[in-house]
């Protein structure tokens, strides 16, 4: 047996590539570089790191090409916009990530003992999260190119192993955040395990491990139905978790609520991309043409996430929690485009996901500056009045979340018309129907945080807002002239987007 | 360029505003109000400019806002945008003048007050001049925003809970119209290229039942705006907590935007199914006719009663517009523009009283007329144009709503009729216990109107009644409108028409 020495295209792939050779430098500076100068050295690489990726990837943002290594990657139009949209992300959320009093002094220290409060004295911090992030992001990056169930897979790991751990890295409540993790981490492996599961089904379904060569089957419609099916269901499974949808979104209020909370935003965010992106890639592209098997149960499933989470989202106390829900519920309204499976369905995603990603950035940002003496105040009755103490902190999360209700002149509303016109155009007429409804349910408890904040008065127990950092500063007022940027000039993004956005296959 | 400069005058001023630092209060109103007359002077010139024979939209402006869509920003006006328009920019230097001590109660400054009044101005013209569904829909929905935050934040009693029940019942209908919307965008893009251009959108081949739904999508909507029984709960509500000058733009103005749309957008993209529903919608206001009016009796607050009549008011306004024939359109607008100033009279008005008075219950005043004669006797002018009195404003407009019905549908004409009755109901037993009768303890040293209070009013009562006597040149911009709405909804007028004069 010879071997065939692998040809890579360096320069499609330099965008991972510039992420993983980050996230290693960082690791080195963990172990090399003293403490003192560790967290701002961290912070200039990692964005460095982001920053250059993000370069690169705009010069190659026409190129296309399955051939990038091997035929398990692909760069197309969908897989640079995603990419590029994972990385404005996690550079946003890097911003608010870098104010380190959100993470614990310690991680392996027990809450409470004496080894924790002698690392807090002595100004411990886990600046490990710098390159954890790298390499979820690089995870982020190749989940949604991926040709391979193989790839996919790995990438699907890389992507996920650091979100649990960094799930755990509360300086505050630690045992919530702590078992928080451990509830992501054992969920995500039930849900991995699926994952593969299907993988293996559809192996046996197609013979083949690349997309293209399941498609092959699908389309000659030759293989055993069933496999193709439980293949179908398990890789669904898998991709429905990550994603949060009904039933499979148990985990997303605890890991969000317990979770420091701009892990919280990132996470939200940049893995709702992901995972979104390659959703939409295997659907549209493999799975399309037995899209009578799976379009009524994701309809379904869209239908009941939708009114779940805006129905659940009514009844939370917690603005963590709250955001957790209406993210369940926004994952409802993102299935809507999966499920409409043509070209305005592919392009209204990939907007979606943009809009959606920055805001939820920009709030998650919000509510870390949200405090009392003792860390973030997450219930929503202490944040009364707070439109009178700081008007501008105020005004900006009632500014995301009249995104989030999908109001018009913010990226929401085109975001949600876009994914919607799509979806009806491809019948999917229920669905809009449901979208509709819960929007009109989801409103209401948006509006109602609005209310606390403005229309109510103040409570007398010293909740007051951090003055911003300069860098979670920047972080929200991007987010939130591009939430409203978007809104009122969505033109140009939407025609880049239908440019580029094609799959090749 | 005309609608957009209109549009650009209050944001220009929002912006003079946004400068000046937040103690500087009288510099404030004051830029404020010159805006709003400068946005009034520029509308009246364009006025002068319109041609009300040509049925055609004029004024149009057209720039390409978000292709992917085949979205435009398309503005232009027929006769009854413009009067809509007119109502709008003459009603707000009013209201600026008229509440200019109003906002210093709320809870936020007296900056963001004029900021969001300003921002509501641009909207409102925004939303009659708009020419694409698209932007229309846009402005219909945030223009809920800036009236939220004007009765949550300036609002006395129960204001946050008015304000979100307004807020919640619009965005509900909204999102039914934004479905709507949505089926028309992609039946017109499987015809022949998505649009919302008006024009191209009313041509669609669809199923009738498809049509009927899209129909109820978009009426539901302005049915909650304009407030149709059964829809009306939030106004009174909001109407009680709103300020004087917020009812008077929310009741005056926004509410208009309801039965604007009906004839923009439900007449002349569903006119099948609007003549479906016409027996229905027919009953529906009829029924507020008669409920508006007698929940009116029985109000003891001054200005729930006032939301009431408006109820009334509105029934009429939409038993006009689907009667079908053009005295009924011509009545309907035209009252649109008397109710805009009759029930800014009263609330202004009335509001005037209430704050003298510290209180709202109609039993608290008595003897005002002794008091504060004068104003006492705008308070009963104003009642008695919102009577219809023959000689004032609304007479002409209800007479010819109740012709343009009678001469279809006379059974719901002659029921209508009652709500007149009872209109002499609702507004002489207030006039009676607040104006006449013994001084009640508490009113001796009431102040009469002063001369800015006596300035905001005037122009109102000037036009409530010189257009009593002198109709026509109102009536010369809308018949034309109406009559071309009626022809192409492929109606002619059942009896012989003098031409609505």
């Amino acid at each position: 047996m010879s071997f065939i020495s692998p040809t890579l295209d360096y320069t499609l792939l330099s965008p991972i590539l510039i992420l993983l050779g980050g996230a290693l430098i960082g690791v080195l500076v963990e172990a090399f570089v003293s403490k003192a100068l560790r967290s701002s050295t961290q912070l200039t690489l990692t964005i460095g790191t982001l920053v250059l990726s993000l370069a690169q990837l705009w010069k190659i943002r026409n190129e296309q090409s399955m051939g990038a290594a091997m035929g398990s990657v692909v760069i197309d139009g969908p897989a640079i916009l995603l990419q590029a949209s994972i990385l404005i992300i996690a550079i946003l959320s890097i911003l608010v990530i870098a104010d380190t009093d959100h993470f614990t002094a310690l991680a392996a220290a027990l809450p409470g003992s004496e080894q924790e409060r002698h690392s807090i004295q002595t100004g411990n911090q886990v600046t490990e999260v710098y390159p954890l992030t790298l390499f979820a992001i690089s995870g982020m990056m190749v989940f949604p190119v991926a040709t391979d169930l193989i790839t996919l897979f790995v990438a699907l790991e890389m992507l996920s192993l650091p979100l649990y751990l960094m799930a755990g890295l509360s300086r505050r409540r630690r045992l919530a955040s702590q078992e928080a993790a451990l509830k992501y981490f054992l969920l995500g492996s039930f849900s991995s395990a699926f994952f593969l599961f299907g993988m293996a089904y559809l192996y046996g379904y197609s013979a083949s491990v690349s997309l293209a060569g399941i498609r092959e089957s699908v389309v000659g419609g030759s293989g055993n139905d069933v496999l193709l099916l439980l293949g179908m269901a398990f890789i669904s499974i898998g991709l429905l978790f990550k994603v949060g949808a009904v039933p499979f979104h148990a985990w997303s209020p605890d890991v969000y609520q317990g979770a420091p909370t701009p892990i919280t935003g990132f996470m939200a965010a940049a893995t709702k991309v992901a995972a979104f992106g390659a959703m939409l890639r295997i659907y549209y592209t493999v799975f399309a043409n037995a899209e009578w098997s799976w379009s009524p149960v994701i309809s379904m499933i869209a239908i009941i996430t939708m009114l779940f989470g805006s129905f659940v989202a009514l009844a939370q106390r917690d603005v963590k929690r709250m955001l957790a829900y209406s993210s369940i519920a926004h994952a409802g309204f993102l299935l809507s485009g999966v499920i409409a499976l043509n070209k305005s369905g592919l392009d209204a995603s990939i907007f979606y996901l943009f809009a959606y990603g920055v805001a939820t950035v920009g709030a998650f940002a919000i509510v870390t500056l949200v405090r009392d003496s003792s860390g973030e105040v997450t219930d929503l009755n202490r944040w009364r009045g707070l439109g009178k103490r700081s008007p501008w902190v105020a005004s900006a999360f009632a500014g995301f979340l009249l995104a989030f209700a999908g109001i018009p002149l913010t990226s929401g509303f085109i975001g949600k018309f876009s994914i919607f016109s799509a979806a009806y155009e491809s019948g999917a007429k229920g669905v809009v129907f449901a979208g509709v409804l819960s929007s009109a349910v989801a409103a209401f408890f948006y509006i109602r945080v609005i209310v606390l904040m403005f229309f109510t008065d103040p409570m007398q127990d010293g909740t007051s807002v951090e003055i911003p950092s300069a860098l979670t500063r920047s972080s929200i007022i991007f987010s939130i002239l591009v939430t409203i940027a978007l809104g009122v000039f969505p033109a140009p993004l939407l025609s880049f987007i239908t440019t580029l956005a094609t799959f090749i296959r | 360029m005309w609608l957009t400069l209109l549009m650009a005058l209050p944001i220009i001023g929002t912006g003079v505003i946004a400068i000046l630092p937040k103690k500087n209060e009288q510099a404030i109103k004051q830029i404020a109000l010159t805006t709003t007359l400068i946005v009034l002077a520029v509308s009246l010139a364009m006025a002068t400019r319109f041609q009300p024979d040509n049925v055609e939209l004029q004024f149009t402006e057209k720039y390409s806002w978000i292709p992917s869509f085949g979205i435009n920003y398309a503005l232009g006006i027929d006769g009854l945008s413009l009067v809509l328009i007119l109502m709008s920019t003459i009603l707000l230097p009013v209201v600026v003048l008229a509440g200019w001590n109003e906002p210093q109660g709320g809870r936020w400054s007296v900056k963001n007050y004029y900021v969001l009044i300003l921002v509501l101005e641009t909207m409102m013209i925004g939303v009659f001049a708009a020419t694409d569904l698209f932007l229309f829909y846009v402005i219909f929905e945030a223009m809920l925003i800036p009236v939220y935050f004007l009765i949550g934040g300036y609002g006395s009693g129960e204001r946050s809970a008015a304000a979100i029940k307004f807020l919640i019942y619009s965005l509900f209908g909204g999102l039914l119209m934004l479905a709507a919307i949505i089926a028309l965008y992609v039946i017109s893009s499987s015809q022949g290229g998505a649009t919302f251009d008006l024009a191209v959108l009313s041509g669609l081949q669809m199923s009738s039942t498809t049509h009927n739904l899209l129909f109820l999508g978009f009426f539901i909507a302005f049915a909650i705006k304009a407030p149709l029984w059964p829809l009306h709960t939030w106004l009174p509500d909001a109407a009680d907590s709103a300020t004087p000058a917020t009812s008077v733009l929310l009741l005056g103005v926004l509410d208009k935007v309801g039965t604007f749309g009906m004839i923009r957008y439900c007449l002349t993209l569903f006119p099948e199914a609007s003549k479906t529903f016409t027996p229905l919608i027919l009953v529906l206001a009829v029924i507020s006719i008669v409920y508006g009016a007698i929940l009116a009796i029985g109000q003891r607050d001054l200005k729930r009663l006032i939301a009431f009549t408006s109820i009334s008011h509105f029934g009429f306004i939409t038993m006009g517009i689907f009667a079908m024939t053009s005295q009924g359109h011509s009545g309907a607008t035209l009252y649109m523009f008397n109710h805009g100033f009759s029930t800014a009279a009263l609330f202004l008005i009335g509001g005037w009283m209430i704050s003298r008075r510290g209180s709202s219950t109609i039993a608290d005043f008595g003897g005002l007329q002794r008091i504060t004669p004068v104003m006492a006797w705008m308070f009963f002018l104003a009642g008695m144009s919102s009577l219809a009195l023959p000689g004032l404003s609304s007479f002409v407009s209800e007479f010819l709503v109740l012709v343009g019905t009678f001469t279809r549908y006379p059974v719901h004409a002659v029921i209508a009729t009652f709500g007149i009755v009872l209109a002499a109901l609702y507004i002489l037993i207030p006039v009676q216990k607040a104006l006449h009768g013994p001084i009640t303890p508490g009113n001796e040293n009431l102040k009469d109107l002063n001369l800015r209070e006596k300035i905001a009013i005037a122009p109102i009562m000037a036009i409530i009644l010189v257009l009593g006597f002198y109709p026509s040149p109102l009536l010369n911009v809308i018949n034309p409108a109406a009559s071309h709405v009626i022809t192409q909804l492929g109606f002619s007028d059942p009896a012989p028409s003098n031409g609505g004069k």
